[in-house]
Formats: structure tokens, sequence, C-alpha cells
């Protein structure tokens, strides 16, 4: 291996790898958003905008990221919606993951029991103190294994960004390659980026899991 | 038992606390409660027994306004109570109710699941809030678990909590459904020990239960309903439970021998 | 239809050529997602082996596929392999490659999820029946298993047709390439054709994958009793 040519490329992948995690982070950000507002619009049952929100979701979770960013990115720019690559790539990745974020959210709210909501309701509570209080934190608590492999999924999909010339690690690699030939240190170097890159967030993952699983409430 | 009675027969030309009216329930098409009618006074315990899906326990989630009904009216204090009504939850603060599988909020530890409705939805002070609920958790004996969480406690011990959750919203009446009948028997003791300290001072309740002997020392009057309908009612739960008038009263009575 | 650049699909073989794409992406997916179940049998029962060598083994095989993106993968079997073996393979056979190394964590995780869901009590009473072990597995453990697995796998087939589309990467003619190229070619005649091409390929991803995962959502709702 040619450590002058790993030492030389090293700032290149520094810097595609800044600009994957900002986009990346912000996309993941906005699917929590979106995943968030989608998931309270399916369970108070909002008419018409409902139908639209399931349909979104069936939509992006049935369709690869990559033709999502070439319709957004090459598609609507003819209809008049032009977008620089960076918010394609933010956008892209908050549509998709907030269609997966929607999906994680409605199972944490389905694993809490009917009963729940009644008990508050019996109490005196109004449908939204009940959301709020009882069944909301439980939701939450619920899909947080989901949300952490959500997380990592979309950190993975970044790697489609050089699609839209956006110079991810991708786009860097496979630059370097055709320029040096210098494959084996330029793959070298795209592992150990996206290591770095997902290495910490999988682990964190790992340990929130365990711990919740430890401190599981109720029996 | 005998100071309820009193209390009872001292109010009983006053109107009615709770009043059910030609209730219709169906689901699905399926009739649960035919033309059920009722009415309950202040510092009455009524108790009703059945077979098992004969609307016993929808007739308690319809009285909480948890079902939607079909027909008929459920009225509190005069005024009515509906699921879909705007003023639901404010009807519902005027019932406690307490249900089979206790159903605290895991999320939340023992002070903080009673405390929860009184803070929110009755504003009340913490602190006066808070010290009400530990003589209430003092009477059901559990004032030192107050800071642990439900997952920490026994059965019994929750289903007691649960009761003090109810009762702490000052609630006009409770609603028991068959509150013994998740538990292990070794537990049931506890809990029914509570419901009869609150029947002596006086509490109006409305029971489902399966413990015929805790009906029968409980009751001001036994309701016997099968397939949605009342079949036997009877003011004197002595009698009833030594002799029912009906044949379907004295077989669902044998069903409980060996 | 103009302005929104739809009549170029109409002209010629362009249609047609899109699906043609299509289906470029789609083999490799039906490819590898055999392999991968047959493989991912085997794998899912080792996994429930008790061998600590084994157990590491598969530990950072798992860990690997659950972090690394397919399309780095993608870029190391395909650019990687000729580089340091002196291999020559092709580009659709290192995205085969690719995507049943991908596959076979996913579906031997399954199975090994599958299996380890089936509670103890089940071979015990099994057992006490008197059946032997060969029936117990026969009669009473596989049915359980398939159940569980059959929804899962058919999950597996869409997430594969959803990936493949990365081969575009690596210079495989797939369905979006395809559109590139109509586009290109029809860049004077109707320069919206970009938007009709792109909603095109859009629609009918979802066509094929949203059939398929509603199916395995029927059958998961279905068989979860």
């Amino acid at each position: 291996m040619d450590f002058g040519a790993i030492h030389e490329y090293l700032p290149l992948y520094r810097d595609a790898l800044f600009l994957t995690m900002r986009i990346g982070w912000q996309g993941i950000l906005l699917a929590f958003v979106i995943g968030l507002a989608a998931t309270i619009i399916l369970h108070f049952r909002i008419p018409v905008l409902r139908q639209l929100t399931s349909f979104y979701i069936e939509l992006f979770r049935n369709t690869p990221l990559l033709v999502q960013l070439f319709f957004i990115y090459f598609a609507l720019p003819k209809v008049g919606l032009r977008i620089t690559p960076a918010l394609c790539g933010m956008v892209g990745l908050g549509l998709l993951g907030g269609a997966y974020m929607a999906e994680t959210f409605r199972s944490g709210l389905e694993n809490v029991p009917l009963i729940q909501s009644e008990s508050a309701a019996s109490l005196g509570m109004s449908r939204m103190q009940a959301f709020r209080y009882v069944v909301l934190p439980q939701a939450v608590s619920s899909s947080i294994p989901g949300l952490v492999a959500n997380v990592i999924f979309l950190l993975k999909e970044t790697s489609v960004f050089s699609t839209v010339s956006l110079m991810d690690l991708m786009f860097t690699a496979k630059d370097l390659i055709g320029m040096y030939a210098k494959t084996v240190e330029c793959l070298f170097l795209l592992v150990v980026f996206y290591l770095i890159m997902l290495l910490p967030v999988s682990i964190l993952g790992s340990i929130v899991e365990r711990r919740m699983r430890r401190a599981e409430f109720g029996s | 038992m005998a100071e309820s009675q009193v209390n009872v027969s001292e109010r009983a030309d006053g109107k009615p606390l709770l009043s059910i009216r030609h209730l219709h329930k169906e689901f699905d098409g399926k009739v649960i409660l035919k033309d059920f009618s009722l009415d309950v006074k202040k510092g009455e315990v009524i108790v009703i027994i059945g077979p098992s899906g004969c609307g016993k326990s929808t007739l308690l989630r319809c009285t909480n306004a948890l079902e939607d009904i079909q027909g008929g009216e459920i009225l509190i204090e005069g005024q009515p109570i509906r699921k879909d009504a705007k003023n639901a939850s404010q009807m519902r603060q005027k019932i406690g109710m307490v249900f089979q599988s206790y159903d605290l909020f895991p999320h939340k530890s023992i002070m903080e699941n009673i405390l929860l409705a009184p803070l929110k939805v009755q504003k009340r002070k913490r602190e006066e809030a808070g010290k009400e609920a530990l003589e209430l958790l003092d009477r059901v004996g559990l004032a030192d678990r107050k800071d642990d969480y439900p997952r920490q406690l026994s059965g019994g011990q929750k289903q007691r909590i649960a009761i003090v959750r109810a009762l702490i919203m000052h609630p006009e009446i409770l609603l028991l459904d068959e509150i013994t009948a998740a538990l292990d028997p070794e537990m049931v003791h506890e809990v029914l020990e509570v419901v009869l300290g609150l029947a002596r001072s006086g509490s109006t309740m409305l029971i489902v239960t399966h413990e015929m002997a805790f009906a029968k020392a409980i009751a001001n009057r036994v309701i016997f309903m099968e397939k949605g309908e009342v079949v036997e009612e009877s003011s004197d739960p002595k009698a009833f439970f030594e002799r029912p008038e009906t044949e379907r009263g004295r077989e669902f009575l044998r069903s409980f021998e060996y | 239809m103009q302005s929104l650049g739809l009549d170029v699909l109409f002209k010629g073989t362009n249609f047609l050529r899109l699906l043609e794409g299509l289906w470029v992406s789609v083999r490799i997916s039906l490819i590898s997602v055999v392999i991968s179940i047959l493989l991912g049998l085997v794998a899912g029962v080792l996994m429930t082996s008790k061998n600590i060598v084994l157990k590491a083994a598969f530990r950072v095989y798992l860990e690997i596929v659950r972090i690394m993106p397919q399309m780095v993968l993608l870029f190391i079997v395909y650019f990687g392999t000729t580089r340091v073996f002196g291999w020559n393979l092709d580009a659709e056979a290192s995205a085969v490659i690719v995507f049943v190394f991908w596959g076979v964590a996913e579906m031997g995780d399954l199975v090994r999820g599958a299996l380890i869901s089936i509670p103890k009590i089940q071979y015990e009473s099994a057992e006490a029946l008197g059946l032997t072990k060969q029936q117990t597995y026969l009669y009473v453990i596989l049915p359980q298993t398939v159940r569980r697995l059959i929804p899962l796998s058919i999950n597996l087939v869409t997430r594969m047709i959803k990936t493949t589309s990365l081969v575009l990467m690596i210079g495989i003619v797939e369905v979006l390439k395809v559109g590139q190229q109509i586009i290109e070619a029809n860049r004077r005649t109707s320069p919206n054709a970009a938007f009709g091409v792109f909603a095109v390929v859009f629609l009918l991803y979802f066509l094929i994958c949203w059939p398929v995962s509603r199916l395995a959502g029927y059958l998961e709702k279905r068989w979860a009793a």
C-alpha cells in the first residue's frame, strides 16, 4: 500500500466526510420531523391529510432513494422546482427517512395497549392529554431500537449522494480511482471513513438498546 | 356494613346519582345490552354478577363513556354522558374506574401515577395533591412504595394503587370491573379489604365481580344479568345468595360449587 | 404532454427499453434473492450454534453488513478484485456477489430469529407427547418457523429490488441509465423529457415493490396468530 498516496488523499476524504455527515444528519433530522408529523396525522385520523400521508409513506418506502433523488434533482426542475445538490440530498433523505420513521413510530404507538389511553380517559384526561402524558412517552421509548436502526440505514443510504453531483465519500473514491488508479488505497480510505461515520452510531445504538432492555418498565 | 346501609336509607328519597335508562348497546350487529335500566343512589353499593359475556363489563365501559351506545341514555347527576360528546372528559371526572388489569402507567412512578390526573386535569397544586396522595397511600398500606415503579409491585399492590389513582379525583361513583380477576388468589383479599373499607365510609360503587362471598358481604343490591338483560334483582343480597328466585339464578350460583 | 416530457415515452421503442432496463436490475435481484435464501437458511441454523468461533465469525460478518453501505461493498468487489487478484469480474457478477453477501446475512439473521423465537415449551410439549426429535422438527417447529419466515423473505425481495438500483454506479445499463440515454437522445425535440422519464421510473419501481410488500404485510398479519 502506498502510504504517501493515503496521506495525500486524507484531506479530500475528510472534506467529503464532513459534507456527507452534514447533509446526512440534516436529512435525518428532517426525516424525524416528517415522520412525527405523519404519525400525528395518522394517529388522529385527520381527514384528507391522512390519505395523502398514507400514500406518501407507501410511495417512499417502495422506491429506491437513488430513483427519488433522480426525480427530485433532474425531473423537478422541468416543472420549475430547481434546488441545489446539497438541498436535494437532504430533502431526498428526509422524505425517504420520514416514511420509515413514521412506520417506526406507528408500531411504537401500536405497542401501547388501548387500555392505557382508556385508563387515562377514565381519569378525565382529554384525548390530547392522554396522548401527550401517557401514550407518547411509552411509544417513543419502545420505538428507540427502531429509530437507531433507521438512523444507521439512512447514514448508509447517503452513499448514493454522488449521483446528484455531491462530492461525498463515494464520489471522492471513484474520482481518485479513475485519476490515479490507486484503487486499493482509495478503497481502504473509503472503508475507514465509512467506519468513522457509522461505527460510533452503531455502538451507541447497541448500548442504548441494551440499557433500555434492562430498564424495561411494565411486566 | 350496617353503617352504609343506614346511609342509603337516609338518602333513599334523593335523586339517583347515576341513572341508566333503556341502554342499548350493539357491537358489529351483535346486541350486548338490551333495554337496560338502573338507578344508583348516593352511598349505594351495587354488585353485578353473571356469566362471562353477559354484558356486565360493557355496561361499566358504557357508563364511563368508553363505548358508544346505540340507544337510551346514561345520566350522572341528571347530566348525560356520551363518548363522542365534548364534555366527555369533564363527565368522566365524576366517575372513577378501576380495570381488571390495573393498567398503571408503566413509565411513571407510583406517586406520578397518582398525581398525573389531579395536576394535569384538575390543575391542583402539587403540594396539596401530594399530601392527599400520601394519605390515600397510607390508607391502602403502600405509603413506603411511593417512589417505586409499577413493575416493582405485585398485582395486588398495583390494584390498590389503581384504586388510589381513581380516588384522588374525588369521583361521585366508582366503577370496579372485575378488579380481582387477574390476581393470584393470595392477593385477592388485600384488594377486597380496601373496597370494603370504601363501602363502610359511604362510597357509591358499581361493582362487577366473580367473588361471590365478597358480593354477598358488600352489596346493598345484587343484579344478576344474562345475555345483556337483568334476570333477577334483589335488595336483600343474603336472601339472593341463599335462595335465588329464578331458575337461572340458581343455576348460575350452582356453577360456583364443586 | 409535450411540456411534461411524457411524449418521449411513446416514441419508437423507448418505453420498452425502459422496461428492459428495469428487468436488468430485477433479474439481478431475483438471482441474488434465490441464492441468499438458500444459503441464508444454512447460515441461520449455523448462527444458533453454540460454537464460540462460529458465533464470533458470524458476529463480525453481520456487523460488517450492518454498517457498510452496499455501495462501498460494490466498489470493493468491482474495482478492488481486479486490482488485487487480477480477476476480471464483470459488473453483473460483482453485483450478484455483493447482494448475496448482504442477503445471506439478512436471511440468516431472520432464520436465526425465527428459530429462537419458538418457545422451549413447544419442544418440551412435543416431547411429552412422545414425538421423536425429527417428528418434533417436522410437525411442530418447522411449520411455525416457515410461517414467520415467508413474509420476511418476501420483504427481502422488495428490499433487494430497491437496492439493485445501485448497480448504475458500476456501469450497468439499468433503468435509470436507459432513462438518461433516452433523455440525452431527445434533448432537442423534447427538452422536458427528464420529467416524464424519471417520473415513470419512479412509478415503475413503486408498481413492482408495492404489491410485493403488501403481500408480505398481508401474510404477516394473517399468520401472526
